[in-house]
């Protein structure tokens, strides 16, 4: 079993018609995710290599059945796009795009607590969500991902696929990777995840990879201890990181002595997380939890 | 966006925020004939973008235009803690009878914004006992009421007089940190006067340049930065990169992977010479700028460049790695490890021109490794 994405999934592309959202929409539907449709207003009625293109969100809902959106479009539009798919009544919002203004992020993600609780988003500036041999949405390469036991969660993109690349490499495959991306204020935590992966009975082991910047990990570190019974193996991203300096995510920076890797990784590792020192290191502690 | 107190204040009265008047001078002269222009006595201030000024000696009292003059002298061309003084900041002496702290910030956690307010202000914020502190989280939705506000102002013990002053100014503090796209405004000291006025005596912002498309205001705050040469280049080419002080320079294709290589090299030994993320879509002319910004960086005696393609395909990057080592003169060999989207595309690219300038490596311990023996360790 995957966690919140499968071949029952119906995929919307709010920006199927821009260069990025056609490349990666049709990447994704080439893996076997059934992507529905596509949104834009001006374009509506045409189509790009036989995928519908509607005007709005809801009638891709009404018309094709989607039930899954993957938000592609330039930043200052993305927040609104987000919501539309809500109001919608989408139940999963996959937004990849980076360089949403943080004020922009606080509204959405508290109009989304209050005014749409049943719509989970993934993001912003995320990688995407891949159940191996089922479906994938965003930019993960599923070159590196076989299916199996294992659930991966992480904040950053390019990571998450170093630890595919580091567990398919020792013969584990995986049940979802989720991307909860960079940014100060995503839509889902990692503890939402790891609530997910253990009431998932397929899935048997987590792999957490978290970066420097504000508190997710430890309060993640918080959930471990009281509520998951499976192996958590986590990587933490930043050690070296200068402090006051925003290390590409915009979440990603040390403030006021707060938010290092240090803090983070001594809190999980109180947990019983076990912490890799660097990702080539989280295969073969995957392989140890699973007795392999 | 880091701002100087000056930019600080003229973003402060854009918002209706009372500041004293004052202007910026970066002559000894200049700072002369704005003190005659204001009225005496003044304040002559270091404008750098580090705590602890006044300590340093940054900040002086000047009662007329031969104590500015000297003031003036001494504090340009200050090193404060590796902070150079290029510009002062000259404003109208305030008679101050108490001194308070306001700020407010994104509280990560909850996902509200954080207002914090204390009666304990004009010292490091980090010294003042918790409960000293009276905060206030704010859904952005609703924003912040004057009754709010009041309750807030009351919680901190502010006393009666200061009041009116500090609701407004609070009110219009938080109205600049949202309306303003900033991701901490901070008032230390915020000032009641002999007179019953309050006014921000300081100026602490930071922007969120990823709003800057919003704010074409923002232009005038442009330049002067305490900013490393390196970053300053790399900012211009669109670039996100840090400049650190080792030997071994980074490329690497998203933030995440970017520290944990900047981690890895540190790990076998090695000193970074800095982080770069080249982000999705490195072509040859990302890639051309990239490796441009870190040649010109003296320090560095080898190029780690380590990607895993996703957004990024390796056949692209590696086609970017063959043209820019052709356009741009490189002082250091390649370290070059690849993965994911196109991968065997991308090495057979690389493997037509391989040379000692070009070294690949399968994975990214061994790369790390490679890069720094050849860096030579520390």
């Amino acid at each position: 079993m995957a966690i919140w994405l499968d071949k029952n999934s119906r995929v919307v592309v709010q920006g199927l018609t821009g260069s990025q959202g056609q490349f990666y929409g049709l990447r994704n539907r080439d893996y076997g995710t059934n992507v529905v449709a596509g949104v834009n207003p001006k374009k509506a009625g045409t189509d790009v290599e036989g995928i519908p293109v509607y005007a709005t969100v809801a009638d891709a809902v009404k018309e094709a059945g989607a039930n899954v959106s993957f938000v592609i479009v330039p930043a200052r539009f993305a927040a609104d796009a987000t919501l539309e798919a809500a109001a919608a009544g989408i139940p999963l919002v996959v937004t990849v795009t980076e360089h949403i203004p943080a004020q922009d992020q606080a509204r959405l993600y508290n109009k989304l607590k209050d005014e749409y609780p049943n719509t989970r988003l993934l993001g912003p500036n995320c990688a995407g969500i891949l159940s191996p041999g089922k479906a994938n949405i965003g930019f993960t390469p599923t070159e590196v991902a076989k299916e199996g036991p294992v659930g991966v969660v992480s904040r950053s993109g390019t990571l998450a696929y170093q630890a595919l690349y580091e567990l398919t490499a020792q013969g584990i495959g995986q049940t979802t990777c989720v991307g909860i991306g960079g940014d100060p204020v995503p839509g889902t935590s990692f503890i939402d995840v790891l609530a997910a992966f253990e009431s998932d009975p397929e899935t048997e082991a987590i792999v957490m990879i978290g970066e420097i910047g504000g508190t997710a990990e430890e309060e993640a570190a918080e959930y471990i201890k009281d509520h998951v019974t499976k192996p958590v193996i986590t990587y933490i991203a930043g050690v070296t990181a200068p402090p006051g300096k925003k290390m590409g995510h915009a979440g990603a920076i040390i403030t006021k002595g707060k938010g290092t890797a240090k803090a983070k990784m001594d809190a999980l590792t109180a947990a019983g997380a076990s912490v890799a020192q660097n990702p080539t290191e989280i295969g073969g502690l995957v392989a140890k939890a699973l007795g392999l | 966006m880091d701002l100087f107190e000056y930019q600080g204040k003229q973003y402060f009265a854009r918002y209706g925020i009372p500041v004293s008047p004052g202007d910026v001078a970066d002559t000894v002269d200049e700072a002369v004939a704005v003190a005659d222009r204001i009225g005496y006595p003044v304040v002559v201030k270091a404008q750098v973008q580090i705590g602890g000024r006044g300590k340093a000696g940054g900040i002086k009292l000047a009662n007329n235009a031969e104590e500015v003059r000297q003031h003036a002298g001494n504090i340009l061309g200050m090193d404060i803690r590796g902070h150079v003084v290029h510009r002062l900041w000259i404003e109208k002496a305030s008679d101050i009878k108490e001194e308070y702290y306001a700020s407010f910030t994104l509280d990560r956690s909850k996902k509200l914004h954080l207002g914090m307010l204390s009666a304990q202000g004009g010292v490091e914020i980090e010294s003042v006992p918790d409960d000293k502190i009276a905060q206030i989280r704010v859904d952005p939705n609703i924003g912040l009421t004057e009754e709010m506000t009041r309750e807030w102002v009351a919680a901190a013990g502010l006393p009666r007089e200061a009041v009116e002053g500090a609701v407004d100014v609070l009110q219009k503090l938080y109205n600049a940190y949202v309306e303003g796209d900033a991701s901490l405004v901070e008032i230390n000291p915020l000032i009641l006067r002999p007179d019953g006025g309050v006014h921000a005596l300081d100026a602490k912002v930071s922007l969120d340049s990823a709003a800057a498309f919003r704010h074409e205001e923002w232009n005038e705050f442009v330049g002067l930065e305490s900013r490393d040469e390196r970053e300053r280049e790399a900012e211009e080419k669109g670039l996100q990169y840090v400049g650190l002080d080792g030997s071994v320079g980074i490329i690497a294709n998203g933030a995440g992977l970017a520290m944990s290589t900047v981690d890895i090299v540190n790990q076998v030994g090695g000193a970074p010479a800095n982080f770069l993320d080249i982000g999705g879509g490195a072509d040859a002319d990302r890639m051309v700028d990239a490796l441009t910004v870190i040649n010109h960086d003296h320090n560095v005696k080898v190029i780690f460049i380590n990607i895993f393609g996703g957004i990024t395909r390796c056949d692209d990057v590696a086609n970017g790695i063959v043209q820019a080592m052709q356009r741009v003169d490189l002082r250091s060999p390649l370290v070059v490890r690849l993965d994911g989207t196109n991968a065997k595309e991308g090495h057979a690219i690389l493997d037509a021109h391989k040379s000692d300038k070009l070294i690949k490596q399968p994975d990214m311990l061994n790369a790390a490794k490679e890069a720094v023996s050849i860096a030579g360790g520390n």
